[in-house]
C-alpha cells in the first residue's frame, strides 16, 4: 500500500486497527482433526437456557444423534460429535473465565464415526419458512460468530418483524482469526446456499455480505459463488476493528443505526454470520445437526498454526498438540485476541462459538502493569460506540456504578478497543465488565429481596387469616355449647361438662 | 480603613440575610430515612440482626447505632445499597459476606416433625407431619431460623454455589482515573 | 508487574497498541529538543544552566512528593510526565532568569501544581503555567527582564563559567546593554507612551519579529518555525489531534486581523500575534496537555477557540503583555464544564441520552 493510500484512505472514525496476525494460518489449507478418543459435550454452548441431557450413561450413541434437547423458548439441542457410548453426565470445567464447571455428557468415541439417519431436503425453498426454522433449531444451529444466539429464534424473529435485508457477516476483524476466512474460500457454495435459505427463512429481499478488504481471496470466492443471484451482493468493508460488530457492519453497509435497546430487525436488518449460513445449509440440505466447526488454531506458541476442522466436545489440548506446541504457551485464549476469554487449562472442550483457540507465547501474553490515567481521550476516539470509557471507569473505581451506567455503560459492545489504544494500559474491559455483572447482580438480588419481602408478607396474612379463622370457629363451638347448655338447662338440671379446648387454641 | 471595614461588614450582613432567607424559603422537608431504608431491607424479619425484625433494625441503622452491614441475608449488596443512601463510605472487605446461603433437608434424618416450617418466615420448606420436608430454593432466604429447631439436626445451612450464569468479574486492582466532570 | 492485576483471570484485550505514558512523554520531549537547542545557542549558557536547575527541581519536587507518601518513586518519575513540566516551564522563562525562579518554578510545578492535586493525570491546571503565572505575579521585575540574542559562540556570549555565575550570581554589570524588550512589551509600553504601532514598529530600535526566533523573548518560545515543526511532528505521530492547536492560532488569528484592519494604529498585526509571545509553544505543547484538556474532538475546538480568544483579550486590553499561561489555566478551569457539554453521542441514542426513533 502506498503512503499516500495510507493517510487518505478512508476509514470509519471509530474503532482500531490492530497488526492482524493473520498469517501464515490463514493461508495454510483445511485439516480435519483426527477423531479424540473422548468428547466432553457441553450442554451450555448458545445463549439461553442450558439443554438437558436425554441419554443415559452407558448407552451407545450414533453421531448426530440428540443427546440433550432444548428447553424454553431461547435455547438449543445438542447432538452426538460422533458415534461411540455414553461415559459420563457430569461437569466439565466450562470454557469460560470464571473456571467453573458446568453440565457435560462424555461420549468415549467407538472409532466408527457412524452417522445417524439424515433426513436431506432436496428443495428447501419448497419449504414453509416456518419449517425451515424449525428444521435449523432441531439441528442445533446457533450463531458462529461468537454471540451463539439461536439461530432459529432470530428466523422467527425477522419474519416477524418483516425483515427486508439480510446482512452475512464475514467480517471476521478479530486479529489472528481465520476460520471465516477459510469457510469463505473453501465452502463459498455452501455459504451461499444457506444464506439464500436463510433469506427465504426470514423474508429477506436482498442479502448483504460484508467482508473486510483484507481478505481478496474470500472476496473473490464468494462473488463467484453469489455470480448467479442478483439479489446477493458481496461488499467490501474497511478492515478495521471492530467492523464485525452487527452494529458496526450494519452502519458501514446500510447507513442505518440501531437505536438503543431495540433489536436490529426492528430497522429491517438482521445479521447472520457466513459460518452459521454454512451451517444452515447442511442442515437443510444434507439433514446433519452442527456437531463440527472450523477452529482456528494460532499464536506464536504454535509450530503448526492454521485452520482445523473439529468435533464439538474435542479438548483443546488435542487441537493444540495436533497443531504442536513449542514450549508451554503462556496463555490460552478462546476466541480472538480483542474479544476471547482465558481459558483455566487446556482440559477444557470447544464449543459451537469456538472460533479459534490462540496458544500466545510470553511475548503475547505480557501483560503491562497498569498506571494512571493521563486523561489523553484516546479511548475516547477509540470508541466505536461513542461511549466516554475514561469516565466511566473512573466512576466504577470510585463505586460510583450508577454514574457509570448514565454514561452509558449499558451501551458497551466490550470490544475492547478503549483498552487495547490505552498508553496506561489500564484494563477498562475488565472495569466494564465488572460493573455489568455487578450492576445485574444487584439487579437479581433486589428481586429476590422482594420476593422474599412478598413471601413474609404472603405469611404474615397467612398467619393472621389462620388465627381468624381459629376465632371465628372457637367462637362458633362456643355458641354452639352455649345453646346446648341452654337447651339441656331447660331439659334437666346440669351436669358438670368438663370442656376440652382444642390444643392449637391452648397454645395460643 | 474604616470604609473597608464599613462595606465588608456590609456584604456579610447583606449575605448572611440572603443565606438565612434562602434556607427558609427553599427548606426541604427531610424524608423519613427510616421509612426508606426499611423498604430495601427484606422485611422477612428473620431476626438474624439481633432487632425484632426488620423496622427495628432500620431504625437502629438510621440513627448510627448498627452498621449497615448488620443484615446477613442482604449481604454486601445490602450493605453498599445503604451505605449510598446514607452517605457514609464501608469497607467492604471486612464484612463476611459467604455469598447467598440456602437451608437443605438432610433427607434420611429427617422426621416430619414440622417445627422448621413454623418457623420460616418466608414459608419456604413445605411437607407435611410425618413426611420428609424440602426446602425450596427460590424461596429459602438463608437466616438460618430453620437450623436450632430442627430437633435432629437435619437441616443445614449451604454457601449457593456460584455458576457460569451468575458469576462476576473481579473489580481491577485500583488505579486512579481522575474525576472531572 | 504487580501481582494484584493477576489475583483474577486475565481480561481481554489479550493485545496493545505500541503506545506507552513514557513514549509520549519521550516524544513530546524529542518534538522540544530542536527548539530548546536553538534556544541554547541563542541565549547562551545561562540558557543551559537555567534549563537544568528548572527540569533538576521539578523532578525532585515529584521524588519529594513520592517519599513524602511512601509510593515508588523510580517508576513514576521514569514517565517522564516530571521531566517535561520542568521542561514546559524552563522554555517559558526569562532566558538568563536567575537560579532560585527555575527552583522555586520547578518546585511549585510538581508539588503545588501536581501532586498535591493528587499526581499524574489528577491536576485540574497545568502545572507548568501553574508555576510560571506564580513566577510573573510573585516577581514580575526579573520575569520580565529580557536579553537581546547572543549566540553561543559570538564574541561577547558568556562562557560555561560565566554562565554560572549569571544564573547563580548577580547579573553582570553589562546586563543592562544586553537587556532587550520583547515586541509585545515594547509595543505596550510605547502606546502607553502615546507612540502609536505605525509609528513604534517602524523605529530603528523596534524589535522585529523573526521566524525562525532571532529575538528577546523567552528560552524556547522565540522559533516559531522549530516550535511548529515540533508540534507537526506530534500531530504526525498522532500524540495530538489538530484541534486545539487549529481552534487556538485560528481563533487569534480571527481576532488580530479584525482588530488591526479596524485600526493598525493600535492594534498588532496577525504575524506578529502568531510569531511572537507564546503562541505557538502554547498551541502546540501547553494547551494540548491530555490532563487539563477536555477529551472529544468538539470540546477540544472549544478549549482551543477559548485559549485564543483570551490570549487575544489578555494580549490587547489586559495588564500583562502576554497572556498565553493566564488564557490557559482560565480554560482549564472550564475543561470540566467543556467536558460535560460536548460528550459525544452513543451509537443508537440522540444527544441527550435517549434512545434514537425505530425507523424501519
Amino acid at each position: 500500500m502506498g503512503i499516500f493510500e495510507k493517510i487518505f484512505r478512508h476509514h470509519p472514525p471509530w474503532g482500531v486497527h490492530p497488526d492482524d496476525h493473520k498469517l501464515p494460518a490463514a493461508n495454510a489449507p483445511l485439516r480435519s482433526l483426527p477423531l479424540p478418543a473422548l468428547l466432553y459435550v457441553p450442554m451450555q454452548q448458545h445463549v439461553g437456557s442450558p439443554a438437558r441431557p436425554v441419554v443415559l450413561v452407558g448407552q451407545h450413541v450414533l453421531k448426530g444423534q440428540l443427546i440433550a434437547e432444548a428447553q424454553g423458548n431461547v435455547s438449543a439441542p445438542v447432538h452426538a460429535p460422533t458415534s461411540g457410548r455414553i461415559s459420563a453426565i457430569g461437569e466439565v470445567t466450562a470454557p469460560h473465565p470464571s473456571g467453573l464447571a458446568q453440565l457435560a455428557i462424555t461420549i468415549a468415541a467407538d472409532g466408527a464415526d457412524t452417522w445417524c439417519e439424515r433426513l436431506p431436503v432436496d428443495d428447501p425453498f419448497a419449504l414453509a419458512p416456518e419449517e425451515i426454522a424449525r428444521r435449523t433449531a432441531a439441528a442445533g444451529v446457533v450463531g458462529l460468530g461468537g454471540a451463539t444466539f439461536p439461530a432459529a429464534v432470530k428466523f422467527n424473529l425477522g419474519r416477524r418483524l418483516k425483515v427486508n435485508t439480510l446482512i452475512v457477516n464475514g467480517g471476521e476483524c478479530e486479529p489472528y482469526l481465520s476460520s471465516d476466512d477459510r469457510i469463505m474460500r473453501d465452502r463459498a457454495a455452501e455459504v451461499v446456499d444457506g444464506l439464500r435459505i436463510v433469506m427465504y427463512a426470514i423474508g429477506a429481499r436482498e442479502a448483504l455480505v460484508g467482508i473486510e478488504d483484507n481478505k481478496p481471496q474470500a472476496i473473490a470466492a464468494m462473488r463467484v459463488a453469489a455470480a448467479a443471484f442478483g439479489n446477493v451482493q458481496v461488499r467490501p468493508v474497511p478492515a478495521r476493528y471492530p467492523m464485525g460488530s452487527d452494529k458496526q457492519l450494519i452502519q458501514t453497509l446500510t447507513g442505518k443505526e440501531v437505536p438503543a435497546d431495540a433489536r436490529a430487525a426492528e430497522v429491517g436488518v438482521l445479521v447472520h454470520n457466513v459460518s452459521t449460513c454454512a451451517a444452515v445449509h447442511r442442515a437443510l440440505r444434507r439433514g446433519e445437526p452442527l456437531v463440527e466447526r472450523i477452529v482456528t488454531l494460532n499464536g506464536g506458541a504454535l509450530t503448526r498454526p492454521g485452520n482445523l476442522l473439529a468435533p464439538i466436545g474435542t479438548p483443546v489440548v488435542d487441537l493444540l498438540r495436533f497443531a504442536g506446541v513449542s514450549g508451554r504457551p503462556a496463555r490460552l485464549v478462546l476466541g480472538g485476541p480483542m474479544m476471547g476469554i482465558v481459558l483455566p487449562h487446556a482440559r477444557v472442550p470447544i464449543v459451537k462459538g469456538a472460533s479459534g483457540i490462540l496458544a500466545f507465547d510470553a511475548a503475547e501474553a505480557h501483560v503491562a502493569e497498569a498506571g494512571p490515567c493521563i486523561r489523553c481521550g484516546s479511548c475516547t476516539r477509540a470508541c466505536p460506540m461513542g461511549l466516554l470509557p475514561l469516565e466511566m471507569a473512573s466512576r466504577i473505581g470510585a463505586d460510583d456504578l450508577a454514574g457509570a451506567a448514565g454514561f452509558g455503560l449499558s451501551d458497551c459492545i466490550g470490544c475492547g478497543c478503549c483498552a487495547y489504544v490505552c498508553p496506561s494500559h489500564i484494563p477498562l474491559v475488565q472495569y466494564f465488565s465488572y460493573a455489568k455483572g455487578e450492576l445485574s447482580a444487584r439487579e437479581r438480588s433486589k428481586l429476590r429481596n422482594d420476593a422474599t419481602r412478598r413471601l413474609a408478607e404472603e405469611r404474615v396474612a397467612r398467619l393472621e387469616r389462620e388465627a381468624r379463622e381459629k376465632a371465628a370457629a372457637a367462637a362458633r363451638r362456643k355458641a354452639e355449647r352455649d345453646a346446648a347448655k341452654a337447651a339441656a338447662g331447660a331439659a334437666a338440671r346440669p351436669l358438670p361438662v368438663r370442656i376440652v379446648k382444642p390444643a392449637s387454641e391452648a397454645a395460643t | 480603613m474604616w470604609l473597608a471595614i464599613f462595606s465588608l461588614t456590609l456584604l456579610g450582613t447583606l449575605l448572611g440575610l440572603a443565606l438565612g432567607l434562602a434556607a427558609k424559603r427553599f427548606h426541604v422537608e427531610a424524608s423519613s430515612i427510616v421509612a426508606e431504608i426499611e423498604a430495601l431491607m427484606p422485611g422477612s424479619n428473620c431476626g438474624q440482626c439481633g432487632f425484632a425484625g426488620c423496622p427495628r433494625a432500620a431504625a437502629a441503622i438510621a440513627d448510627g447505632s448498627a452498621p449497615v452491614t448488620v443484615c446477613p441475608p442482604g449481604g454486601k449488596a445490602l450493605a453498599q445499597m445503604l451505605a449510598a443512601r446514607l452517605g457514609i463510605s464501608i469497607d467492604l472487605t471486612s464484612v463476611a459476606d459467604e455469598g447467598p446461603q440456602i437451608a437443605i433437608v438432610a433427607e434420611d434424618i429427617c422426621i416430619g416433625c414440622c417445627r422448621c416450617s413454623k418457623v420460616c418466615p418466608t414459608d419456604a420448606i413445605v411437607g407435611a407431619a410425618k413426611q420428609i420436608h424440602n426446602v425450596i430454593r427460590e424461596a429459602c432466604t438463608g437466616c438460618g431460623n430453620c437450623i436450632d429447631r430442627c430437633p435432629t439436626e437435619a437441616l443445614l445451612l449451604q454457601p449457593l454455589p456460584v455458576t457460569v450464569q451468575h458469576w462476576v468479574w473481579p473489580k481491577p486492582a485500583t488505579v486512579v482515573i481522575a474525576l472531572a466532570v | 508487574m504487580i501481582p494484584t492485576r493477576h489475583a483474577g483471570p486475565v481480561a481481554a484485550p489479550h493485545a496493545a497498541s505500541a503506545g506507552t505514558v513514557p513514549r509520549v512523554m519521550l516524544w513530546v520531549s524529542a518534538a522540544l529538543l530542536p527548539a530548546t537547542l536553538f534556544g541554547f545557542w541563542l541565549y547562551g549558557w545561562p540558557a543551559v544552566h537555567l534549563w537544568w536547575v528548572t527540569t533538576g527541581s521539578a523532578i525532585l519536587g515529584e521524588a519529594f512528593c513520592l517519599r513524602l507518601m511512601q509510593k515508588p518513586v523510580a517508576p513514576v518519575l521514569r514517565d517522564g510526565s516530571a521531566l517535561l513540566t520542568g521542561w514546559l516551564l524552563a522554555l517559558s522563562l526569562p532566558p538568563w532568569a536567575p537560579w532560585w525562579a527555575g527552583v522555586i518554578g520547578g518546585l511549585f510545578a510538581t508539588v503545588i501544581g501536581k501532586q498535591v492535586f493528587g499526581g499524574l493525570g489528577q491536576n485540574l491546571f497545568n502545572p507548568a503555567m501553574v508555576a510560571r503565572v506564580m513566577l510573573l505575579i510573585s516577581f514580575p521585575v526579573p520575569m520580565t527582564l529580557w536579553t537581546a540574542p547572543l549566540p553561543m559562540l559570538s564574541a561577547n556570549a558568556p562562557g560555561f563559567v560565566d554562565g554560572l555565575r549569571i544564573t547563580f550570581g548577580t547579573l553582570p554589570a553589562t546586563f543592562d546593554a544586553m537587556s532587550s524588550a520583547t515586541l509585545f512589551g515594547y509595543a505596550r509600553s510605547e502606546l502607553s507612551r502615546g507612540v502609536d504601532l505605525l509609528q513604534s514598529l517602524a523605529a530603528t530600535q523596534a524589535p522585529t519579529i523573526s521566524l525562525l526566533g532571532e529575538r528577546a523573548g523567552s528560552l524556547g518560545e522565540t522559533s516559531s518555525l522549530l516550535i511548529a515543526a515540533g508540534g507537526l511532528l506530534l500531530l504526525g505521530l498522532r500524540i495530538i489531534t489538530w484541534h486545539i492547536p487549529f481552534a487556538m492560532l485560528a481563533t487569534i488569528a480571527l481576532f488580530a486581523s479584525l482588530m488591526h484592519g479596524i485600526d493598525p494604529a493600535r492594534y498588532l498585526s496577525v504575524g506578529i500575534h502568531l510569531l511572537s509571545g507564546a503562541a505557538m509553544l502554547g498551541a502546540f505543547f501547553i494547551a494540548t496537555d491530555y490532563v487539563t484538556s477536555p477529551n472529544t474532538a468538539v470540546g477540544q475546538l472549544v478549549f482551543g477557540a477559548g485559549v485564543g480568544f483570551l490570549t487575544y483579550v489578555i494580549r490587547t486590553w489586559g495588564g500583562y503583555p502576554e497572556g498565553v499561561a493566564f488564557a490557559v489555566l482560565l480554560m482549564n478551569a472550564l475543561t470540566p464544564v467543556i467536558d460535560r457539554y460536548t460528550r459525544p453521542r452513543i451509537y443508537g441514542r440522540d444527544r441527550r441520552g435517549a434512545p434514537l426513533e425505530i425507523d424501519p
